[in-house]
Order: structure tokens, then sequence, then C-alpha cells
């Protein structure tokens, strides 16, 4: 089926200005929160509805587009999303970072750097950094408009104070073109330094809360810290199990209930090409292959 | 140093023709005062007289219907309140003035702790040394005289003076130069009044604060405030010398104010 009824990649042509009018804006106005018409999506709140509708809005018909779920292009999420492109627009699809034009992902940057002419669209789910640190919206909208932003640091003083670190180990929040700080939506903060002058063009759409941001390519992202507690990235001490790779951001994964455990990279398009490269892992042998042999 | 002298002799804040209504209530009506270095100047009245409309004006948290507010800033020149942008009046806010609430709950972050509250106006001026935030929050938690192992409690874990103490400390950090008190010692019993006006009547001297106090409790205004001002229906009936007003009120309702004072 084609699904002829649909419009090209889901959403009207009216609806899709609307979201480009925003993005335009976003991106003129570095890591600024513009408010657009968010639609209702064929699926839940917190599925990313936002990643989709910016997603839709930028898709050209010669766009290869790529989805990851927590760096794996092979979840349910991911897979839900790719096919509803595959299905409403007709796009190419594909699982390899670097043959993409347009990334949608949630909660991970790939590992492999992006280059120029990529567009990586971010799902997020509360776009505020000051969401839980001052309740009233008029207020924080104020405090961006002024550039106050004390207050984020009585949170990471917060996590000194109370854990002797600073223990904000995702949705870290950066200061964009030194003006706007932003939550870079629950990224691993591991992945806040590729945000930094990176040639590709970053969206975040937030479908529930009806915002869009956005980070021009080459636009510096600083992580916010303290003097004495500077920012520092956080990755399991560990090799991948399967391509052996020391710098990638890795999951741990609980194999069975005696307290064993493994570390695999969470881009799976990361680890293929390594194992495909011939690098190796100490748990090389896929499971299912095991199982084949035994 | 002659320049301090000869800037004490400038006004700091000064009010003139103050007033405000709100379609015909008359809430303030021309209230003129200009208020010195050092100076605590006390406002007493009833509940309802307009002290706390008063107050708001001062503070440019409120736009006057009548009158103007000038403020002079750390360069000397005297400033209308009102032509201020958002952003300098938030900054006065943050560096050169405080605000004590009668309501401790308002001018803290009740889920943050101690330290924090004291430390967040220092990183909102620009502070990015975690060490010495902290050395800064815990010797003023000192002064005013809380516990420095509860530096890491939420205030909400505070007793009712302890919270009162903790608002003065955040709002001292950054040496104001002048506060504003709403009813501080409001709903507090009279063992941690006495404590808090102690302590408050050590920290104004000691750094030279000028201070507005609004209370409607005339034992602050004597122990704390050099001048008092009363007010009654919006309007200042009578203004002087603490001592002088308090002991030897000419008003007949500055009299009945200090004849309901119940004999300790």
């Amino acid at each position: 089926m084609n699904a002829p009824a649909y419009n090209f990649a889901y959403l009207d042509e009216q609806t899709k200005r609307m979201i480009r009018r925003a993005i335009l804006k976003a991106i003129a106005v570095p890591g600024y929160q513009v408010p657009f018409a968010s639609r209702e999506m064929p699926m839940p709140y917190g599925w990313g509805t936002g990643g989709v509708q910016v997603t839709a809005a930028i898709l050209g018909r010669d766009d290869v587009l790529k989805v990851i779920d927590q760096g794996s292009d092979d979840t349910t999420n991911a897979i839900s999303i790719r096919k509803f492109f595959a299905k409403t627009a007709g796009v190419a699809t594909t699982t390899s970072t670097a043959d993409a034009t347009v990334i949608q992902t949630r909660h991970r940057i790939p590992e492999a750097s992006l280059h120029a002419g990529q567009v990586l669209v971010y799902q997020v789910p509360i776009p505020e950094p000051l969401r839980f640190l001052e309740p009233r919206e008029t207020e924080t909208r104020r405090m961006h408009a002024l550039g106050e932003y004390g207050l984020m640091h009585v949170k990471l003083y917060e996590d000194i104070a109370r854990f002797g670190h600073i223990a904000t180990s995702y949705a870290y929040p950066v200061k964009v073109n030194a003006r706007y700080v932003m939550d870079p939506s629950p990224t691993p903060k591991f992945d806040n330094p590729k945000m930094d002058n990176c040639a590709a063009l970053q969206l975040f759409g937030a479908g529930r809360e009806k915002r869009i941001y956005a980070i021009p390519p080459y636009t510096s992202v600083v992580s916010l810290d303290f003097e004495d507690h500077p920012f520092n990235r956080y990755r399991h001490d560990a090799p991948c199990a399967l391509c052996g790779a020391n710098d990638s951001y890795l999951d741990e994964i609980v194999t069975d209930d005696k307290g064993s455990r493994m570390f695999v990279c969470s881009d799976t398009d990361f680890c293929e090409t390594r194992q495909a490269q011939g690098h190796r892992g100490s748990e090389s042998a896929a499971p299912h292959e095991e199982m084949v042999h035994g | 140093m002659a320049d301090q002298e000869k800037d004490d002799d400038q006004p700091l804040l000064m009010a003139e023709g103050l007033g405000k209504s709100y379609g015909r209530l008359i809430a303030c009506r021309d209230v003129s005062f200009a208020l010195y270095p050092g100076e605590v100047l006390a406002i007493v009245g009833e509940s309802g007289s307009g002290k706390s409309t008063l107050l708001q004006l001062l503070s440019a948290q409120l736009a006057p219907s009548a009158g103007r507010v000038s403020y002079r800033m750390r360069d000397g020149v005297m400033r209308d309140l009102a032509s201020l942008g958002e952003a300098e009046r938030r900054f006065l806010f943050r560096t050169d003035w405080g605000y004590v609430h009668q309501d401790p709950a308002q001018g803290l972050r009740m889920a943050v702790s101690a330290g924090a509250n004291v430390g967040e106006r220092l990183m909102a001026v620009g502070w990015n040394h975690y060490g010495r935030i902290r050395d800064t929050a815990s010797s003023w938690l000192e002064r005013v005289e809380i516990d420095i192992a509860r530096i890491d409690d939420a205030p909400r874990t505070y007793s009712g003076g302890m919270r009162q103490r903790l608002q003065i400390a955040r709002n001292l950090v950054t040496g104001p130069l002048l506060v504003f008190m709403d009813e501080p010692t409001g709903g507090l019993d009279v063992s941690v009044q006495a404590r808090l006006l102690d302590l408050m009547r050590n920290l104004v001297s000691e750094l030279g604060l000028a201070a507005i106090v609004v209370t409607h409790d005339l034992a602050v205004a004597r122990l704390l405030s050099h001048r008092v001002m009363v007010m009654k229906g919006g309007r200042v009936i009578e203004t002087g010398l603490t001592d002088q007003v308090l002991d030897d009120p000419r008003e007949p309702y500055t009299q009945l104010l200090v004849s309901s004072i119940l004999p300790a």
C-alpha cells in the first residue's frame, strides 16, 4: 500500500511551512526555544512526536533517513518511525550514519562524526532547562530573555554538595553561541562535546511542549561547570565486548541473574561497522550464531 | 574617605509625591521622603494603611500612579527607577538591594540546600568557583547563627526563625546597600523575634546598611529604626525620629497606636 490518502511525509504542506518557519527562526537564534503549533501525530507523546514533525517538515524526496533510539537502529521506536516515513514519504532509509542525510535520534549522537549537509533531529521531552528549578514558565522565559542563568549553576552546586561531583549525567545544560542555555534533550553528557562546532545542522523538536530549537553548523556549545569542578564526559571503563572500541559510549547489558554483565557500544551502526572492519571484542560471536552451532 | 563622607550627605533613595491607586481605591498617596546611606526607616501603621504597597513602589515591584522614586546607583548618579530597564532593575535586586519577605518561603528556594540558597546570588553575578561559593555561604551561615552542619539541608527542614535568618544571609551575601523588609518578624514567637532583631540590628550597623522596614509592631520599629513614618489610609500622617514619635506622638492616631501596645 502506498497510502495515497496522505500528503508526502504525512503532514500537509501548510503545516510543514509553519514548522519550517519555526525552524528558520530557531536557526537564526541558536538555542532559543521557538513556539510552534505542534500537531497531533499518529503516535503517543513521549515517543518522538516533536522529532517526527521536524523530520516531516525537512524531508525531501532525495533524502536518506536514519532513525536511532538510544543509539540503536533496531529498537521498536526507531524501526516504527523509519517505516512510517518509508511509507508516507517513500524516501530511502539506511542504518549507516555516513550515508544518511537526515538522522532522527532519541538520546544519542552517533559516534561517527557528522559531516556538512547532514541534519540531526532530536526528540525532546522537556525543552526547558530551568523547568525543575523555577516552576513559573513566565519567569523562565524572562530569565532566558535577560540571560540570567545563575540558577542553572544552583543545580550543579546541589550536585556537588550532595554527591561530591557534578552527578548530572544526561540532559546536561549547555550554553549555545555564548547566549542561551539549552537542554540538549536527554542525551548522555558523553555526547555534549560532539555538539560543539559540529558540521551538521542540529534541530530539536518537542511535540508535547510545542517548542523547536536549533544549533546551526559550526556553533559553539559549552557545557556549564565550575572552575574547580570542570565538565567531564562519562563512560563505563571497559572496551566494547563486541568490537573492542575504547572510545564509544557503552550500554550495560545484564546477561544472567548472577550479576554477570557485558558492555557493548550503544551506537549499533558504529559497532557493526567496526566488526565488519575486523575489530573483535571479548564476546565477538553474536548470540544467535552460537545458538545455530550449539 | 572624603568622597565617602560627601556621598553620605546625598540621599540613597528619594520618593517624591508617590501615589498608587487602583481605580477609585487609593492605596497610597503623596508620599515624599529621602533615605540616607546607613539609615533605617520604619514604616508603621495598621493593616490596610498602604505600608506594603508603599514598599512595593519603593522597590520598583509596582509602578506608581503618581510621583517617582529615584535611587543613587553605585556610580553616584540618581536614577528614576521607572526609567531603568527590566534587566537593570533585576540586576539591582541581585546586587545592591535585598528584600526580606514576611514569609520566608517567598524569599527562599525551599527545595534546594541552604548553601545553594545563599550562593545563588553569587552565582547570578558570575561566581564560578564552587569552593569559594561554599566558603562564602558557610561564613554567612555562621554570621546569622545557623549551624554549619545544616548547610546541605533544605530550608523546609528549618524552623521559622532559622528560615528567616537564612533569608537574611541570602540577601546580604552580595553586600547590598539597601534592604527592604516586609514584616521580618511576623509569625515568629517572642524569643525568636528578640534574637532575630538583635541579629538584624548588629548586621545593619556592622555593614552600614540602609533599610526600610515595614512593620505593625512598634517594638520592632523602636529597636531597629532611626526614623519612623506613621501611615493611615494611604497617607503619611506623622514622621520623625523614632524616639520622638514613639515617646511623644503628636497625631491622635499615633497616640492611639502607641497607647495600644500591651505592657510587657
